[in-house]
């Protein structure tokens, strides 16, 4: 049996860890540290330039993703076990 | 074949296939009408939502904004992708749980209160023609610069297909109009980035290609911040935008991504939660196809174009350049008159001046593309502002129809007279949006990117707490609303408009931008909130019960 409070303990608990990393890709990478990552070079791109134009929304993309795994997944527990 | 025959023949076959589809999609109940009977696949709403967000200001203006802005257009880019990650996370499960047709009808219930839905369908209809007016008008300017016909002409062609198919086929016809616009558009967008990318680099993802050598084996990054330099500007690479600044904007252009109500509303139609966040990823991945190649193609043709043009004999300068020159979106004014185009940063020496659409417009034909590309081209841009008009039609016509008709005033009327209401005022949608179209009122430009700071300041704080705040109440958010989007309101017409005495950027808050002060608007919907609700009754225990069921899965769905 699982609660339905345990479910939203764990449902919260997936939103802040991918949350946090939404947050650190874009507000990080991509503006606040973006003068120490340009130090890094890859190819032609300086990594923070990348992140703020590619990487953050790559990020974005399988954040949203591996949401969808990890829900489908704690549903069909959820579903089996009541 | 002569342009205009392949332009016409694009435009003309992708509008019989909108068409088509709208007579074979006909919604014949409030709920086929409303949200498509709730019966769309997962990746057929991603392409919807895709199609249905991205506008003609996506699809022409992006990549010249991002190659004018350099480093400092990538707000716009992580702003406009970053949202989905909210809205997927935030939103769109829940509401869908939720069930009904709109966003107000989830503010109405929620907040138990008729005038939070109320305030809801105000804060909803100033939102969408804030923004369906900015389309109709990029339909019209579409129309004229592809097809040479008058712009007002283009504003009529386009109202009559989308008076077509969302009177017909509300969002069951949309839906499936949209996911034909994507495929049109992305083909569109796609060919010409991919075709100078190999050119300019040899490698054939653009994505990959801006990052790589050129053909003189610099990198083309390196070569553009020296350009830059030389000619005085910032490096193409760093911003001159200050920090807080553009934290506020990001912040502002996510949040209202995820509370613009022309989307949210696309997440109701698909059959179950699971689909909703499913539907939300496709979704992402159909715009970042989209949002990746933007600024490849900022680069390529910022770099092109400064090669191409600066320090040339005028005359010497490529057939495009008197193309583009005579439609006006490039002037070039010798002021020392020796024959040779200057582009620098210093106005004072500075001779050319160039609008931003040009450098996804002439791509073709800087890329020396056949004819038929840009045919395609053509039919691109029109499926872009023709989707995102439908898709803000709806909500227009709902909001009127369903939450102020059905909901509020006449709560008896049959199921066919609201979808006969729903018709209607559809109708009349379309005549106001053509209206503006032809007419704009000076701000439409400069609103439509405000109308991020709009939702983010009234919808996103009202439906974010409603989900995940039980103890929230209909004092509590119908103040938080009503504040947020007056104090939004209030500063972009200060700043835009200069009402309230104006003002400069020096007056400006703290520093931030009207386009990052949905940022702190919203911020401001939130603590109001907290605040009236802290010392106002409790909402009643059916409210909670409405809030758990919302966040738990139901257990017949498979």
């Amino acid at each position: 049996m699982i609660s339905n409070d345990k479910y939203w303990k764990i449902n919260l608990k997936y939103l802040i860890i991918l949350l946090s990393i939404w947050f650190l890709v874009s507000f990080g990478f991509g503006i606040l540290f973006v003068d120490t990552l340009n130090q890094i070079k890859i190819k032609g791109f300086k990594l923070g330039f990348w992140f703020a134009q590619q990487g953050a929304i790559y990020v974005f993309v399988v954040l949203i993703f591996v949401y969808v795994f990890l829900m489908n997944k704690l549903d069909k527990k959820f579903k089996e076990k009541n | 074949m002569d342009l205009q025959f392949w332009i016409w023949t694009a435009v003309g076959i992708s509008f019989s296939i909108y068409i088509g589809i709208a007579i074979w999609s006909r919604a014949s109940s409030t709920s086929e009408f409303y949200v498509a009977g709730t019966g769309v696949s997962p990746i057929a709403n991603g392409m919807a939502t895709a199609a249905d967000w991205m506008s003609a200001a996506s699809f022409i203006s992006m990549a010249g904004l991002i190659s004018f802005m350099g480093y400092d257009g990538s707000v716009y880019l992580m702003g406009w992708t970053g949202g989905y990650v909210l809205l997927a996370l935030l939103l769109a499960p829940y509401l869908r749980k939720f069930g009904k047709f709109t966003v107000p009808d989830f503010i109405g219930d929620r907040y138990y209160s008729n005038l939070a839905r109320a305030v809801a369908v105000f804060c909803a209809l100033i939102v969408s023609f804030t923004y369906i007016a900015g389309q109709m008008r990029g339909v019209g300017v579409v129309f004229s610069r592809y097809l040479e016909v008058d712009i007002n002409t283009g504003v009529y062609i386009g109202m009559a297909i989308v008076l077509f198919y969302a009177v017909l086929g509300g969002m069951k016809g949309i839906t499936y109009t949209q996911v034909a616009q994507y495929c049109v558009l992305i083909f569109a967008y796609m060919l010409p980035a991919i075709f100078i990318s190999f050119m300019m680099t040899g490698n054939i993802i653009p994505q990959i290609g801006f990052g790589s050598e050129g053909q003189d084996g610099v990198y083309l990054l390196d070569k553009l911040d020296g350009l830059h330099r030389e000619l005085g500007f910032t490096e193409y690479t760093s911003g001159d935008k200050s920090t807080l600044d553009l934290l506020f904007m990001m912040s502002a252009l996510m949040v209202g991504t995820a509370g613009l109500p022309h989307v949210i509303v696309r997440f109701f139609t698909v059959k179950k939660v699971s689909d909703a966040r499913k539907s939300a990823g496709w979704a992402l991945l159909f715009i970042a196809v989209l949002y990746t190649t933007a600024p490849a193609v900022a680069v390529f043709s910022r770099t092109n174009f400064i090669q191409t043009v600066n320090n040339q004999i005028y005359s010497n300068l490529p057939e495009w350049f008197d193309k583009w020159e005579s439609t006006g979106l490039i002037k070039f004014d010798d002021k020392n008159e020796d024959g040779i185009v200057k582009y620098v940063s210093d106005s004072s020496l500075n001779e050319l001046t160039v609008d931003a659409d040009i450098m996804t417009l002439a791509n073709p034909e800087i890329a020396q593309l056949p004819n038929w590309v840009i045919g395609i081209m053509a039919a691109g841009a029109l499926a872009a502002a023709l989707s995102t008009a439908a898709g803000l039609l709806l909500v227009i016509s709902s909001s009127v129809s369903h939450d102020l008709i059905k909901r509020i005033i006449n709560p008896s009327v049959s199921e066919k007279n609201e979808l006969i209401a729903a018709r209607i005022s559809a109708f009349g949608a379309v005549i106001m949006a053509g209206y503006f179209g032809i007419n704009p009122p000076g701000f439409v430009a400069a609103t439509v990117a405000l109308a991020f700071g709009l939702a983010a300041a009234s919808f996103f704080p009202a439906i974010v707490l409603g989900i995940f705040y039980k103890r929230m109440n209909k004092e509590g958010v119908i103040s938080g609303m009503i504040v947020g989007i007056l104090l939004m309101l209030f500063y972009m017409t200060k700043f835009k408009f200069g009402w309230f005495g104006g003002g400069t950027q020096s007056d400006w808050w703290f520093g931030i931008s009207p386009e990052g002060f949905g940022t702190v608007a919203m911020m401001t919907n939130f603590l109001i909130s907290f605040i009236v609700s802290k010392y106002t009754k409790a909402p009643p225990a059916n409210i909670s019960k409405l809030v758990e069921d919302i966040r738990t899965p139901s257990m017949d769905e498979s």
